[in-house]
């Protein structure tokens, strides 16, 4: 049954009893504080991060049946789920972001998708940085900065933290770009694997790469022993923090993480990838300080995985996942979004958790409610997007 | 002859440019680089071998009255370098002729000078351009007359110093001969071990090029033959009799270029470079057999060596640090200056630029690339590299690295890949990558 992409207050029933986002047209700018002092952060999940996972919905009756293998134990058992309010668990690697939600500083947003449906990594990483359904020369975040009063110098230009530039930050508006050196900038431990195989049947270069690899002390096939395997964020978060928290610092800036292509031995993958993130999302908030109260930090992927292990212990590509809204400003400590429920006939092409808010709709929440962006402004930033601001994300003062 | 397109590029080029079209003619392409000299268009106000004399020169003025070390920034040889590798990284990396730049780097390898002279640092860019370049194109005695009268070399392997042990000023300053330019002059450049010259015949060769030495600084600084380091009298060389006077060197070296022993070596080390680490005896027999009928042309050797079916067999070579730079950096193609990049990707692999550690220059077999280590820094680099180029589409990134040679396993990790950036780099970390 096809669905809406754009959704509604009350359509669906939500789990937990927490309130929907609400979505309200038309969006009034009246800020009770100046635009150019609020903090806004993007942060890449390259690879589609596997939602269910990681906000694990344990109270559905249908999880463990499609899970299997990937199941982790309930709250309050060893290794176990850290509970999120009676329904969802959250992964216990992010120990940290936890932290946040009990402090009511982690808004997690369940079955978010962006409005196109491709299960290729690059075109949908595409139109997630391009906001729009097909790629184009610049990214959502830089027109969204042209849409904010300039910077008034250099200093406080939008920030990249990273040794790339996503095509997220592409565009007309100057950016400038934080990388603390060449070794943060490691490959992930899945990607050494990938290396290590495709040259395994090499007869010379097979043997010298395993040797390579085996005096790093590499172990081909566990990956989740190697230690810090995957960029390092918190290397690049936390100055990157220290960046935005200056009086004449950025105010926008993106991050990206790649590892979270999880097709086979997805259990220990996720859990060392999300420590990455999790110990980045708090180096982040040290960086910040106080700043942290005026900030807020999307966590966003290219598409979910299947709602089913696969025969790898792993997912593969899929459509819906959860999305991360965090920061001192964001009215967070609450699951929101809507449930769309994992039966067969509840799954998108009864495969993947389907898609009930619109990643769009998120961003242009934030956008309109935490930086002050006119919704005039929306047409450009999200071209073809008709999904409304989501409004409740940030906290009111 | 089954010529493979894609070959053309990646085994006898520099790799495909991402803008590159793959020639519909391999052959004609080939043939088409072995006219003319390898002499690009290159920027203005590159170097001279005198204006890389004078800074040399200038740079000891300066040690002399300074009493500390010469801030980089006002060493006057440090530009001179840096606008040398930026000149020549940049034509490996935007060539269209790119059969020629591999000559040129075949050249410039077979001749080697190096940076660990500190002196040469800013000579081999005049080098390359003044004594490579010129004749890749030519007869082979003529390069290597070039070569042994150019200051980088006179310089790296002691010429300039050597004194005959008679001649004038070697009588009253006490000097002597210094061997080196002789004995790799035979055992490196020309006829190597194989042709049975003895101990008397190195003396002899060195003896024969005394004199040969540098004007340091002036209009004119450059090569200077120096009647009063010469060696008085003729030599004997390998059976044969050369004369007194810097004709006596001319003659040698004609002598020795037409060797049948060098041209079985250089045969041996074409057919290594351009077909397999251990070539088959027959194509090195059919290569010597044309070196020697046309007196060492080069384009006629070369003609040889491109019409062998045994040179369009597969992706046979293992690619050095230098070809792996320069294919991966030419299929991403980015704007801009990119030596530096160049160089210290180079040096992290372990093939630092114009710093090779003997004058034997770097290896052409790929049991001495496999080093374990240093592979795995090849991957560092396509990591980062691909970051560097996120907004290509890995997949045609793909056909244009490898066209028909990319194996189903890297297709399908290309394809499935979690990023583009991840994506290129397992392109450029695969083993059909590391070999050409």
């Amino acid at each position: 049954m096809p669905k809406p992409l754009a959704f509604t207050i009350g359509r669906r029933s939500l789990l937990l009893g927490m309130p929907a986002l609400a979505f309200a047209g038309g969006i009034r700018t009246a800020f009770a504080y100046a635009p150019t002092d609020q903090r806004l952060v993007v942060v890449l999940l390259r690879g589609a991060m596997d939602g269910l996972s990681v906000v694990a919905p344990y109270g559905s009756p249908q999880l463990a049946g499609l899970r299997g293998g990937l199941m982790l134990p309930e709250p309050g058992q060893p290794g176990g789920l850290l509970d999120l309010g009676g329904q969802f668990g959250l992964h216990p690697s992010l120990a940290g972001l936890h932290g946040m939600y009990s402090d009511g500083e982690l808004l997690i947003l369940h079955a978010v998708a962006g409005p196109y449906r491709s299960r290729s990594h690059f075109d949908a990483q595409d139109m997630m940085e391009s906001g729009a359904d097909h790629r184009l020369d610049s990214g959502w975040l830089n027109r969204a900065a042209g849409a904010m009063p300039p910077p008034a110098s250099e200093s406080a230009r939008p920030l990249v933290a990273g040794l790339s530039m996503p095509l997220l930050m592409e565009g007309a508006v100057p950016v400038s770009s934080y990388a603390p050196d060449k070794l943060a900038d490691k490959m992930p431990a899945a990607l050494w694997d990938q290396v290590a195989m495709l040259s395994a049947a090499d007869p010379l270069i097979g043997p010298a790469v395993q040797e390579g690899l085996a005096s790093r002390s590499y172990d081909a096939g566990v990956v989740a022993q190697m230690q810090g395997a995957t960029g390092d964020l918190a290397r690049f978060s936390g100055p990157a923090g220290q960046l935005l928290a200056a009086p004449d610092g950025p105010r926008i800036a993106a991050l990206e993480i790649g590892g979270w292509d999880t097709h086979q031995a997805q259990k220990p993958r996720l859990a060392q990838t999300l420590k990455l993130l999790d110990d980045g999302m708090v180096a982040l908030k040290g960086g910040l300080g106080p700043a942290w109260s005026k900030t807020a930090v999307l966590v966003i992927t290219e598409f979910g995985r299947t709602a089913r292990e696969n025969g790898t212990n792993g997912t593969d590509h899929g459509t819906a996942s959860a999305c991360f809204v965090l920061g001192g400003a964001v009215a967070g400590g609450r699951v929101g979004g809507t449930w769309p429920g994992l039966a067969d006939n509840q799954l998108f092409e009864n495969r993947d958790l389907d898609p009930t808010t619109d990643m769009w709709s998120v961003a242009k929440g934030l956008l309109a409610e935490h930086m002050g962006v006119r919704s005039a402004a929306f047409r450009a930033i999200f071209p073809g997007s008709s999904a409304d601001p989501a409004s409740g994300l940030i906290r009111r003062v | 002859m089954e010529t493979h397109p894609a070959l053309a590029l990646i085994r006898f080029g520099l790799g495909r440019r991402g803008d590159e079209d793959v020639p519909a003619d391999p052959g004609a392409w080939l043939q088409a680089q072995l006219d003319g000299p390898g002499t690009p268009a290159y920027p203005d106000g590159l170097s001279s071998v005198a204006d890389a004399l004078n800074a040399l020169h200038q740079l000891g003025e300066l040690r002399k009255i300074s009493k500390t070390k010469i801030d980089p920034k006002d060493d006057p040889v440090v530009p001179l370098m840096k606008a040398d590798a930026a000149a020549e990284c940049g034509q490996w990396l935007s060539a269209e002729d790119s059969f020629r730049e591999r000559l040129v780097l075949f050249w410039t390898n077979h001749f080697t000078v190096s940076r660990r002279t500190g002196a040469c640092g800013p000579l081999i860019g005049p080098f390359i351009r003044e004594a490579i370049r010129p004749n890749v194109n030519g007869d082979f005695g003529t390069m290597l007359l070039a070569v042994m009268r150019h200051p980088a070399m006179l310089v790296y392997l002691n010429n300039a110093q050597s004194a005959g042990p008679d001649s004038v000023g070697g009588l009253r300053r006490h000097v002597g001969l210094n061997e080196n330019l002789g004995r790799e002059c035979l055992e490196l450049h020309t006829v190597s071990p194989a042709a049975g010259y003895t101990q008397a015949d190195v003396t002899a060769m060195a003896s024969i090029i005394t004199g040969w030495s540098i004007k340091p600084d002036g209009d004119d600084a450059g090569f200077l033959f120096r009647r009063r380091a010469h060696e008085p009298g003729s030599k004997i060389l390998m059976g044969r009799e050369f004369p007194e006077g810097e004709e006596g060197g001319i003659e040698a070296l004609a002598f020795l270029a037409v060797h049948p022993s060098t041209a079985r070596h250089l045969a041996t080390k074409l057919a290594r470079h351009f077909v397999a680490d251990d070539p088959p005896p027959a194509l090195v027999e059919r290569i010597a057999d044309r070196y020697l009928a046309t007196s060492g042309n080069l384009p006629e050797v070369m003609r040889v060596v491109i019409a062998s079916p045994e040179a369009w067999q597969g992706l046979s070579k293992l690619r050095t640090p230098l070809d792996f730079t320069c294919a991966s950096m030419r299929a991403v193609n980015l704007p801009g200056d990119q030596s530096k990049r160049v160089a210290s990707a180079m040096n992290a692999m372990g093939q630092p630029l114009w710093n090779a550690p003997s004058p034997k220059g770097w290896s052409d077999l790929a049991s001495d690339w496999v080093d374990p280590a240093t592979l795995l820094r090849r991957v560092e680099f396509a990591y980062q590299l691909s970051g560097s180029a996120n907004n290509q589409d890995p997949v045609a990134l793909t056909d244009v690295a490898l066209g028909p040679f990319a194996a189903k396993p890297l297709k399908t990790a290309v394809a499935n890949a979690g990023s583009r950036r991840e994506a290129i780099a397992l392109l450029f970390s695969s083993p059909e990558f590391w070999r050409r």
